[in-house]
């Protein structure tokens, strides 16, 4: 009898050891909130056999990132569809890492580039993501000759070659921009309020309070992870700093002691007056949802936002909702860019900077970018291949300030964005400017 | 000495899991440590000793003060939940005798789910806006659950609030169901193995069944309430996927735990020497709970 349940005990155990060590490893990815998409489906098993086989004349690119969501995949395939008709000799390997927002596969590369196994080419941000991290461990080749080559330098806005340049060596080719200081707004909501469309922070302040009057969640939130509100911080040092100072804050010329910093922080605790109260428990996606079904008014969200709202929402553009920048960042554009560059140690680089070169160009980037739901890098591609929000965009690109994102890794290190994040998380809750400035000022040496 | 045949069989069969486990567990638990005294905090590795000055900054840092706070208060209210709920249920079960084998399954089936299933389906049940509060609105009660930022019987410590965050209680409203069924499959297993003789002979001295329970069963279950607590404290201490999934760092970190913060603080920030540094803390905290156990268990062997 007892030996029996001595037994009994023992399988118990041993049971919830092995529960134990398997439940830890294997729940990196779940939270379903990335930053472009969610829904991983990629399986990337299968392209460790291709490796084996493929070492034909033309050699073969392993392209690494993390689109696995619906849209950006497609994209993704298009764009290596389009480089093998070109370059049929040529093996192409998708290696990409599901899950995370980016994080599995960001751990996943940092242990590939420091084990000196590199892929051939990498998704990663322009600005800081490449400029503070890889460039600076001086693992990437410069690839200025490949700019002059296939004759890119004027095909860019400068200030996007800047941010994928250090110490004027250029070390990446974006492929597509996203844009960070956007409002998406629920157009019957405001038609019923009869309010119009805030261009400066103050008139934004008052159409939150008359909504609010009027008994509509003025602005939806969802900062379960908390680089949502730190995307609201920035554009609201866009707005209070201007675009000049804005960069200089991030290369430490302007001090986070600075009154317009203190003034967007004040902004912020306003705002954060007027967000839905279960903010902390939803991600971009419900928050969005909530404008879609017009119990939010507005929300502030990357323009990847759009691709839900008429995709996963089914709403119409500039029927059902409508978008507008940032206010007082309306001749500014928060630049969220993927880039991919050449890092050191790659065997066959010549190989490599071939399909940078369908990448860079313009059949690449609108055979990417309409499918992605972004707007290309390039500032002539075809506009006839994209939508009416995409056009739009792409005008104001050209047209507008360029200015790097914190809350996606290119106006400072990874590292830094982290600390960020927390001290934007505590303010959330805790509201209060004087400390916020404090920590702001103590976590800028990590910039 | 000669090695007979056996011993140098069984040298031969353990060698190799022996090795294994010096170099892949105990091996990189000492490379973890060194780490966690170097500065590598970047991408590059940099292995210069920095003393403990990673663990003086997480001691001072806001959000490792919470975790630890945190930690301590889902431990506390997990273990006492997981043993109360076990022990009752095991009992009422030891008393019907009817269905035993049916209930025990159906309460120890929600062990068979994953963490971060369990995480996700409590995160819709107790969503403030969704999930239960819909049927409590009834009554007119509207609990926040994981959103609420309130720290019960709060009083300043350090940088922090220490006081019980209402946020964990749904977190371990979530833990609790799953881990039940465990602590009530350890107990009936206990309540089996105590032969009847001693219950027939309780009652022929006259005791009545609450003194059966309480000076008889209770303290012989003792050893059973010593694993389980053992066994939930290394769960709890090291938690990551339940709150990963259920709801991340939380507002004002309310719901954060330092498996959470390793993570992002070691892949997302590359703050690879705080990322040991709390790895380190989190393997002392089970420690404190595991040593005392092991050592005393050896002792009753021997």
């Amino acid at each position: 009898m007892l030996k029996k349940s001595l037994a009994f005990l023992f399988m118990f155990i041993l049971m919830i050891a092995l529960a134990a060590c398997g439940g830890n490893e294997e729940t990196t990815d779940n939270t379903g909130t990335t930053d472009d998409q969610t829904e991983d489906t990629s399986d990337n098993g299968a392209s460790e056999e291709e490796n084996a086989e493929s070492s034909g004349d033309g050699g073969t690119v392993e392209i690494f990132s993390w689109w696995t969501g619906a849209g950006e995949e497609d994209g993704l395939l298009a764009l290596i569809d389009l480089f093998e008709e070109q370059h049929p000799d040529i093996t192409v390997e998708n290696a990409a890492v599901a899950g995370g927002a980016g994080t599995n596969a960001k751990a996943v590369l940092a242990t590939r580039m420091q084990g000196n196994d590199p892929p051939s080419t990498f998704q990663v941000h322009g600005g800081a993501e490449l400029n503070e991290s890889w460039v600076a461990a001086d693992k990437m080749e410069p690839l200025n000759d490949f700019y002059e080559e296939n004759d890119l330098m004027d095909k860019f806005p400068e200030e996007l070659i800047d941010m994928v340049s250090k110490d004027g060596n250029i070390y990446s080719v974006p492929v597509n921009v996203h844009r960070g200081n956007v409002i998406f707004y629920n157009m019957e909501v405001f038609e019923e309020h009869g309010i119009e469309v805030p261009t400066t922070l103050d008139e934004f302040v008052d159409v939150l309070a008359q909504l609010d009057e009027a008994g509509v969640t003025p602005l939806a939130m969802g900062d379960k992870e908390a680089w949502t509100a730190t995307q609201i911080f920035e554009n609201l040092l866009l707005a209070t700093l201007g675009p000049d100072d804005y960069r200089a804050l991030w290369e430490g010329e302007v001090g986070f002691d600075d009154d317009r910093v203190r003034q967007a922080a004040e902004y912020f605790e306003t705002i954060l007056g007027y967000v839905n109260e279960d903010h902390a428990s939803r991600n971009w996606q419900d928050a969005s949802q909530l404008v879609g079904e017009g119990e939010a008014a507005m929300t502030n969200m990357g323009d990847w936002a759009k691709g839900y709202f008429s995709n996963d929402l089914e709403l119409e553009t500039n029927v059902d909702f409508g978008y507008f920048p940032f206010p007082g960042t309306t001749e500014d554009f928060m630049v969220i860019t993927d880039t991919f560059g050449l890092p050191k140690g790659v065997e066959n680089p010549d190989t490599v900077k071939e399909f940078l070169s369908v990448l860079g160009s313009v059949e690449g980037q609108d055979a990417f970018n309409p499918l992605k739901g972004s707007i290309p890098a390039r500032v002539d591609a075809d506009p006839s291949n994209y939508d009416e929000y995409g056009t739009d965009t792409m005008e104001d690109f050209q047209n507008n300030n360029l200015a790097p994102s914190l809350a996606h890794g290119s106006a400072a290190s990874e590292g830094y964005l982290t600390k960020a994040n927390q001290e934007v998380n505590i303010f959330v809750t805790q509201q209060n400017v004087d400390q916020f400035i404090e920590k702001l000022q103590q976590i800028a040496g990590d910039l | 000495m000669k090695i007979t045949r056996d011993q140098l069989m069984a040298l031969l069969f353990l060698t190799p899991s022996f090795l294994l486990i010096i170099i892949f567990v105990y091996g990189f638990i000492g490379w973890t440590g060194w780490v966690s005294l170097s500065n590598w905090n970047s991408l590059v590795p940099d292995m210069s000793f920095a003393g403990l000055k990673n663990y003086i900054y997480l001691f001072g840092d806001y959000r490792f003060q919470a975790d630890l706070r945190n930690t301590v208060f889902f431990t506390i209210l997990f273990i006492g939940f997981v043993i109360i709920l076990g022990l009752g249920l095991a009992i009422l079960l030891d008393q019907t005798k009817k269905a035993n084998s049916l209930f025990r399954n159906i309460f120890l089936f929600p062990m068979a789910l994953s963490f971060v299933v369990t995480g996700v389906v409590w995160q819709w049940l107790l969503n403030p806006s969704t999930g239960f509060n819909q049927f409590l609105q009834v009554f007119g009660i509207q609990p926040k659950w994981y959103t609420d930022t309130n720290i019960l019987a709060g009083f300043q410590w350090g940088s922090i609030e220490f006081g019980l965050p209402v946020a964990m209680i749904a977190v371990v409203i979530a833990a609790v169901w799953q881990m039940t069924g465990f602590s009530l499959a350890m107990y009936v297993a206990g309540l089996t193995g105590i032969p009847d003789e001693l219950r027939e002979a309780a009652r022929i001295d006259g005791a009545s069944e609450l003194q059966i329970y309480r000076k008889v069963i209770l303290p012989m279950l003792t050893p059973i309430t010593m694993s389980v607590v053992i066994i939930m404290a290394h769960i709890s201490l090291k938690i990551f996927d339940l709150i990963y999934a259920m709801t991340g760092s939380g507002a004002n970190f309310v719901t954060d735990v330092p498996g959470v913060y390793m993570f992002e603080t070691t892949f997302r920030g590359n703050y690879y020497a705080n990322g040991a540094a709390i790895a380190i803390i989190m393997l002392l905290l089970v420690a404190i709970f595991i040593v005392p156990y092991l050592i005393n268990s050896r002792r009753g062997a021997s």
